[in-house]
């Protein structure tokens, strides 16, 4: 992780979200339910009389691993690079919680 | 213990739900130390790819109205619902994206009372915002409602304790910063509810013999069902048009007219181009190009979001036996509210019946995330509005900003234990879609027809402006109110779609009227306000025709909307 928190200096090489693009939680998020579900799927009570005859457990884990690959292999391949500066995140009046400033007067 | 509450979960499924908002508040946590400086790049929204802006921007309101709401249609009419997407939503979108979009981002507006007040001065702006603070409480009382719902239905607790509780978790997690890290739940979130839905959808088909199966069980159901019942009759389920079971309307002219005008275009065209909400997430895209996108690709994944949320109602009304009973007239007991079956629990009792422990526990993530993350939004936009827009402004000026955030969390307080009341008119609808379209129809009907008018009609006065929204909302109540004394008669959602176009038409009308009589504005105060007024350069984006086909937004829009005619055609 010491590669996403460090900045880029002038001949640095180019700063990458990292653990913290978003495709990368999506997988990993994706990835855990994916790995519980199919060991719930082999070990657990599959439920049958309920799903039909599908071990809906396990076959929806193994989607989920895939969908998780997909995402984790997608931001190896094409890192997102953090520029240099860009705009600190303003209050969203939507959304706000903590507040950095005041939303836009109006 | 777990033979008294409706669903029984396990250590594995509470397991599931405790990852996720480990997830969720950790996130937040980092965010709100900046541990990172990509979160701030995220967060900022700055060039975020199209398809995390699309995505957020359809996850924000995947909540109550989407899962609940449709799913609880799906089982009482069935597939006529899906108009809310294919006539309502996705043409809203693109028309949001297309045309509205480069205005709002060329004017720089970023809330409703913002271009209420440099529009039409301090008459429309106080209509507005109260009327703004009055509907997110009410729709935050939903979203409480169906959150208060799902724990009763988890933990058998008394339905009041219940709210109470899930009212403090809300609390909690605007407190513990789960908002400030909102785009990246919002995605979450988003591939949560499909990886929960899409199993149970297909899992619900696989019971009741696949798409022809449940075709016949609804043709039985509806022929078997007594007549006092009044269960649509099975072609009106199983056709999207002409939709009578969705409009009431026992013409079939009528009811596209009625489909078409009231539901596309006042309540969809108004909700989608009008809900800051929705709009502001577009609005923090880098360019103009981006922010018209935005809706445009959100509307792809909007198109498909039917069959996860529409087809599982419609399974549950043939599968569930308390929904068999609830349609055939009768009225079980249970229910997530305690009280009673009712349409809302069409998902829950599926999910009972047909998912094992495991995804159970993947589902029900998804729907805590989704209710709790829309009533966060609703209570945030109330505490903006209410300590900047209405008790800044109009109560006590010029304090410090120490001042006005105390005020804000006041507010939030206030906010969160109003909604416990507010929640309780929510629970009184058998089918929280016919409230939710009620308070759409008050609040956003004639909100669009005072907004499109003071967009395009540079003529149009600040007098005329508040007395249509007063008008247009008073009138859409009394419409409401007649429709509740049987006065019209209009099952389904008939009645908040006429009480919508009414509102709609009464708000043109008199603005028109007024705006005749009184003086307008000076042309040099609506640069950026008015269409006519603002430079077309300040509306486009240079680099767009720059851009592969597949990058820009017209020849996208057009697409979608492809797309969605062939849906419309087949369904």
């Amino acid at each position: 992780m010491s590669d996403t928190t460090g900045t880029s200096d002038s001949t640095g090489a180019p700063h990458k979200a990292g653990a913290f693009d978003i495709r990368n939680i999506i997988g990993l998020l994706m990835g855990v339910y994916g790995i519980i579900l199919v060991l719930a799927g082999i070990f657990g009570d599959k439920a049958l009389e309920k799903t039909g005859g599908v071990n809906a457990n396990l076959w929806t884990g193994l989607g989920l691993i895939a969908v998780s690959a997909v995402f984790i292999g997608w931001a190896r391949l094409r890192p997102i690079v953090v520029p240099e500066s860009f705009d600190r995140p303003d209050d969203d009046p939507t959304r706000p919680a903590p507040q950095r400033k005041r939303p836009p007067a109006t | 213990m777990s033979s008294d509450t409706l669903i029984d979960a396990t250590w594995l499924d509470y397991l599931l739900v405790a990852i996720y908002f480990g997830f969720v508040l950790g996130i937040g946590v980092m965010a709100r130390r900046s541990v990172s400086d990509s979160i701030d790049f995220f967060l900022s929204g700055r060039s975020l790819p199209a398809w995390v802006t699309g995505l957020a921007f359809i996850s924000a309101n995947l909540g109550a109205v989407e899962i609940m709401g449709m799913s609880a249609n799906g089982a009482e009419i069935g597939l006529p619902t899906v108009h809310y997407f294919w006539v309502g939503a996705v043409p809203a979108m693109l028309f949001l994206g297309v045309v509205m979009m480069p205005f709002y981002y060329g004017s720089k507006v970023r809330s409703v009372p913002e271009f209420m007040f440099r529009r039409f001065g301090t008459g429309a702006h106080l209509v507005n915002a109260i009327s703004f603070a009055v509907a997110q409480l009410l729709i935050a009382g939903v979203n409480l409602a169906l959150l208060a719902g799902i724990l009763h239905a988890l933990l058998g607790w008394p339905i009041w304790i219940a709210l109470v509780v899930a009212g403090a978790i809300v609390l909690s997690y605007i407190t513990l910063g789960g908002l400030s890290a909102a785009i990246y739940n919002e995605v979450l979130q988003f591939f949560v509810i499909v990886a929960s839905l899409l199993p149970l959808t297909l899992i619900g088909l696989n019971r009741v013999g696949g798409w022809d199966g449940l075709n016949d069980k609804i043709t039985a159901a509806a022929n078997g069902a007594p007549a006092d019942a009044a269960v649509a009759p099975a072609s009106q389920q199983l056709e999207s048009w002409p939709g009578q079971a969705l409009s009431g309307f026992d013409s079939g002219f009528f009811s596209v007219v009625g489909i078409v005008f009231g539901l596309g275009f006042v309540l969809s065209f108004g909700y989608w181009t009008t809900n800051f909400v929705e709009v502001q997430r577009a609005m923090a895209s880098n360019s103009i190009s981006a922010a018209r996108k935005t809706p445009v690709i959100g509307s792809f994944p909007k198109m498909f979001i039917p069959f996860i949320v529409i087809v599982p109602g419609m399974v549950s009304a043939v599968l569930v036996q308390e929904m068999i009973d609830l349609k055939n007239g009768g009225s079980p007991e249970g229910g997530a509210s305690g009280e009673g079956v009712a349409y809302n629990d069409a998902l829950l009792l599926l999910m009972r019946d047909v998912l094992p422990n495991g995804l159970l526990g993947l589902a029900i993530a998804g729907l805590l995330a989704a209710f709790m993350a829309g009533m966060a939004a609703n209570i945030s936009a109330f505490n903006t509005v209410f300590s900047y827009d209405l008790w800044q402004r109009y109560i006590r000026k010029d304090h410090s900003d120490d001042y006005y955030l105390r005020i804000g969390r006041l507010a939030t307080v206030a906010a969160t234990i109003i909604a416990v009341f507010t929640a309780q008119i929510a629970m009184g609808y058998d089918n929280v879609m016919n409230y939710l379209q009620t308070l759409f129809g008050f609040f956003n009907a004639p909100l669009f027809a005072t907004f499109i008018l003071g967009m395009f009609w540079k003529r149009m006065t600040p007098t005329a402006a508040w007395m249509g929204l007063v008008l247009g909302t008073v009138s859409a109540v009394t419409v409401d109110r007649l429709a509740a004394a049987g006065v019209i008669d209009l099952p389904g959602q008939g009645a908040a779609f006429l009480a919508a176009s009414t509102a709609f038409v009464v708000d043109f009308v008199i603005s028109v009227v007024v705006s005749l009589v009184t003086k307008p504005k000076p042309a040099s105060e609506l640069k950026g306000l008015v269409y006519s007024e603002t430079p077309r350069e300040d509306r486009i984006d240079p680099e767009e025709a720059s851009y592969p086909w597949y990058r820009r937004t017209v020849p996208l829009a057009g697409i979608a909307l492809a797309m969605v005619i062939v849906l419309n055609a087949a369904f």
